[in-house]
């Protein structure tokens, strides 16, 4: 479904990116996991579309989307949940899910019918509402959530468009122990129908949902493979493993 | 609910008072507030246009004035070659304000922040030294109207007439708007400001539809560049003069942003406040300019925030 | 058409070029490092040209003009950097746009008041009037010569400034990254308050510079200011080279319009449309320019964010 290879990207004298090869399989969930500073930012905001690499090429769906902006890879199906926190936050829960299922929908050049009570918007917002369980929560105000809530909001807004491919950019960001808990449940729930990749460095949903993971180090990616594998590598051990809890 | 019930509340006053209006000021012997409230109304189209692009597009352009010019100037411009016609003349009036924004527009939409307000400041500016430097159509003094624009059916020469037609279209632009700031265009302009980023993830393009808003407030704000013709009787380039474009900020701002009464009530706070501080000295721009620069510091929400919320 | 002509002429655009650089230089280190939009900066150029005209008066001495020009701009400046600048650093753009316009309605109808409507007449003194020899034989109003040293001498100074001393590399940090700074730990408001006085000596500079050439009166200052925004969108935000350049640029493109556009349309159109559309096209001349710019480099010829 997704294949990058040889993508390279350079501030400066610094090597975000250099030549990462990287490929995801149509309902897997790959995970990516590397220490602070490895480049794992900087590899997603070329994956999404935010940063244009210096070198090398992205295939998506066996079109080369390398050169397309943001807005048209996600109308292709690559959508995204944002690492910190990226919503519509004087619009309503509901609000931000339907603006995502209208972003979805063709182009918005409707100039008379009112959107906010357009069925057509709402119906399939409140579905994926109760997908991602907010749907109690579906008229409040999307700062007026809990950072939980706002994160379960984020997959919410990327499901929406229903994607092909979704990107998630540590899900779990700041989230507690019973949060957590909740969000990786949703994200089982969502890895048999979705194709994933997955950033994160909570090791304990990494482990669980993971099919493949790969292990980025200063901009190269140093391992791939099923969790056994990567577990039991002792380059990764030493680079990543040995640091965390 | 009961938010719901206050705008409701406040735009059936503004309605009913204007209604009454000409009426009652011809009553108690004051009939010249007529030609005040004239103006105001034409000012707040104006504003009405601005502030779809400025308060639910987030768009800070400084450039607003240019739209009044145009469409003052297409008015003064047919009538001075002998088209008098009102409907042709508005029409064109609109239609080349539409273009003029889509060209600036397809130049400064694309850049963001500083910039853009540079850049529509500048752009209008052009079209200031543009008026001035054509003789033919009075360069620096500007165009006199010979005759109003004729409409079928209505005589703009006579006072109440005008004044009604004025608050028919203040009102339709008023509604107009409304309509769209709701529709699926509306949301994802006003998304794009909330959110850039996220509008861009999950697939809008801001550009196309804040450059289409562009060319719709552009579009209106030349309308109420040929009421303005009308009601002057005169058109000079200080249409388009860069003060003017920060005077229908002003109202588009104090009376609320991103509500839709606020740049009603915001063109009459600012006119009459002008009004006022002019009877009482002849210097009253070194008054309006610290109370402005008061009003940002310390009274954003806006006389609308008083009454009603932001649309949701 | 020549030869001396033109070379006049491009003189003359160097001369606005080097007001417009003197201009541009304070409000783009403003607008990139402190992120504020500060339209009342052609206030400042007016007010360096009415105190540097009625000192002089006063004292008879042009110098102690120059000084109270200087003297009195840094002071307005700095008061205004207290008194509404300071508020505004954390508002958004458009707070910032409508505030600083109150300020230029007030500082020109107190110009107004104070000193009348009228143009201000300013006299130059024996030293600096007469001409000079230039190649070709033509010659050129010596005061003119002045400013544009003047403002190569401050471009030059600039550019000392900013490449070799600590401050001048907390400057070009600061264009780029402002929060790197910040989190670096330097005095971020002193910093500001340094950044804002320089601009407001190099406005009241380019304004007492300017009385004896450009009208004096309330007002001058946004004409001037407008064209300094198209130096800027031009050269880049943040950019002292950007503004050297752009400013050169437009300072040339503009005057070279001005004087030669009307004539040589002459030659392919009818007098008639020459007369109209001369002085049209050369008005809109720089605003196609930079329209023309962002076309090709949407965010300038020499932006300081990379």
């Amino acid at each position: 479904m997704l294949e990058v290879r040889a993508l390279t990207k350079s501030f400066g004298a610094l090597r975000a990116s250099d030549g990462i090869d990287f490929d995801v399989k149509e309902g897997e969930t790959h995970a990516l996991i590397g220490p602070n500073g490895a480049g794992k930012t900087t590899f997603i905001s070329q994956l999404a579309g935010d940063l244009r690499p210096d070198a090398g090429r992205i295939v998506f769906a066996g079109e080369d989307i390398t050169a397309l902006p943001a807005p048209r890879r996600a109308r292709k199906g690559l959508a995204r949940s944002f690492q910190i926190t990226s919503v519509y936050p004087e619009f309503s829960a509901l609000q931000n899910v339907a603006l995502a299922v209208q972003a979805g929908a063709g182009h918005s050049f409707r100039f008379w019918r009112d959107a906010r009570g357009d069925p057509a918007l709402n119906g399939p917002a409140q579905r994926v509402l109760e997908e991602v369980g907010l749907q109690q929560r579906k008229n409040v105000l999307a700062a007026n959530l809990s950072h939980g809530e706002q994160r379960q909001l984020e997959v919410a807004m990327a499901l929406a468009t229903r994607p092909r491919l979704l990107l998630l950019d540590e899900p779990m960001a700041g989230m507690g122990l019973e949060e957590s808990q909740r969000m990786i449940g949703l994200l089982a729930g969502l890895k048999r129908r979705q194709t994933l990749i997955l950033v994160e460095h909570d090791m304990d949903a990494v482990f669980r949902l993971a099919d493949r993971i790969s292990v980025l180090v200063y901009g190269r990616v140093i391992a791939t493979g099923v969790p056994e594998k990567i577990r039991a590598n002792p380059e990764v051990r030493k680079a990543y493993l040995g640091e965390d809890d | 609910m009961r938010a719901f019930f206050r705008e409701y509340l406040l735009w059936g006053t503004i309605i009913v008072v204007l209604l009454v209006l000409p009426a009652v000021a011809t009553a108690l012997g004051m009939g010249f507030y007529i030609d005040v409230v004239r103006r105001i109304m034409i000012f707040a189209i104006a504003a009405i246009s601005l502030n779809l692009i400025l308060g639910y597009g987030g768009l800070v352009s400084f450039g607003h004035a240019a739209y009044l010019g145009t469409g003052g100037y297409a008015v003064a411009i047919l009538a001075f070659y002998g088209i008098h016609n009102g409907l042709a003349q508005w029409a064109v009036a609109i239609g080349a304000s539409a273009l003029v924004a889509l060209a600036i527009g397809a130049v400064s939409v694309r850049t963001s922040g500083i910039y853009f307000i540079m850049i529509t400041l500048a752009f209008t500016q052009m079209l200031y030294y543009l008026g001035i430097s054509i003789e033919e159509y009075g360069g620096d003094d500007g165009i006199r109207l010979k005759m109003r624009s004729q409409l079928p059916l209505l005589d703009l020469a006579d006072p109440v007439q005008f004044y009604y037609l004025l608050l028919a279209l203040m009102l339709g632009a008023a509604y107009l708007t409304h309509r769209i700031v709701s529709s699926r265009f509306g949301m994802a302009l006003r998304a794009a400001k909330s959110n850039e980023a996220r509008s861009r993830a999950i697939g809008f393009s801001p550009y196309p539809y804040r450059l289409a808003a562009f060319a719709i407030a552009g579009a209106m704000g030349g309308l109420a560049g040929a009421l303005l013709a009308n009601q002057t009787s005169f058109v000079t380039p200080e249409y388009m003069h860069w003060t003017r474009s920060g005077e229908i900020m002003f109202m588009a701002i104090l009376g609320g942003m991103g509500t839709s009464a606020g740049p009603v009530l915001g063109a009459l706070a600012l006119l009459a406040l002008e009004d006022a501080l002019s009877q009482w000295t002849e210097h009253w721009q070194v008054i309006l300019g610290p109370l402005l620069v008061l009003s940002v510091l310390f009274f954003k929400r806006g006389l609308a925030g008083l009454f009603q919320k932001p649309d949701a | 058409m020549t030869f001396t002509l033109i070379f006049e002429q491009l003189l003359n655009g160097v001369q606005l070029g080097v007001m417009l650089f003197l201009l541009a230089a304070g409000l783009t280190l403003v607008l990139g490092i402190m992120n504020v939009v500060n339209l009342a900066h052609g206030s400042l150029y007016m007010i360096g040209a009415y105190l540097a005209i009625t000192a002089a008066q006063w004292s008879d001495s042009y110098l102690v003009g120059v000084a109270a020009g200087l003297a009195g701009t840094l002071l307005v400046g700095m008061l205004i950097e207290l008194v509404a600048l300071r508020a505004l650093y954390r508002r958004d753009h458009l707070d910032q746009v409508l505030a600083t316009f109150g300020l230029i309605l007030f500082f020109n109808e107190l110009v107004a008041m104070l000193w009348g409507r009228a143009a201000l007449f300013a006299s130059l003194p024996a030293y600096l009037q007469g001409h000079l020899e230039l190649p070709g034989g033509a010659s050129y109003p010596l005061y003119r010569a002045v400013i544009i040293a003047v403002g190569l001498a401050v471009a030059a100074l600039l550019w000392y400034v900013v490449t070799r001393t600590r401050l001048g590399m907390l400057i070009r940090a600061g264009a780029s990254n402002r929060a790197m700074v910040a989190a670096l730990g330097v005095n971020i408001r002193l910093l500001y308050t340094v950044v804002f006085g320089f601009g407001a000596a190099l406005a009241g500079l380019a304004g007492l510079m300017a009385g004896q050439i450009y009208t004096v009166q309330p007002g001058m200052g946004e004409l001037i200011l407008i064209q300094v925004f198209v130096v800027i969108v031009i050269g880049g935000i943040g950019s002292i080279r950007g503004a050297l350049v752009g400013a050169l640029i437009v300072g040339i493109v503009d005057t070279l319009g001005r004087a030669f556009l009307k004539p040589l349309l002459a030659t392919v159109l009818s007098s008639a449309a020459a007369n109209t559309a001369g002085p049209a096209l050369a008005s809109m001349l720089i605003y196609l320019l930079m329209a023309l710019v962002l076309a090709l480099r949407p965010a300038g010829l020499f932006p300081a964010r990379g």
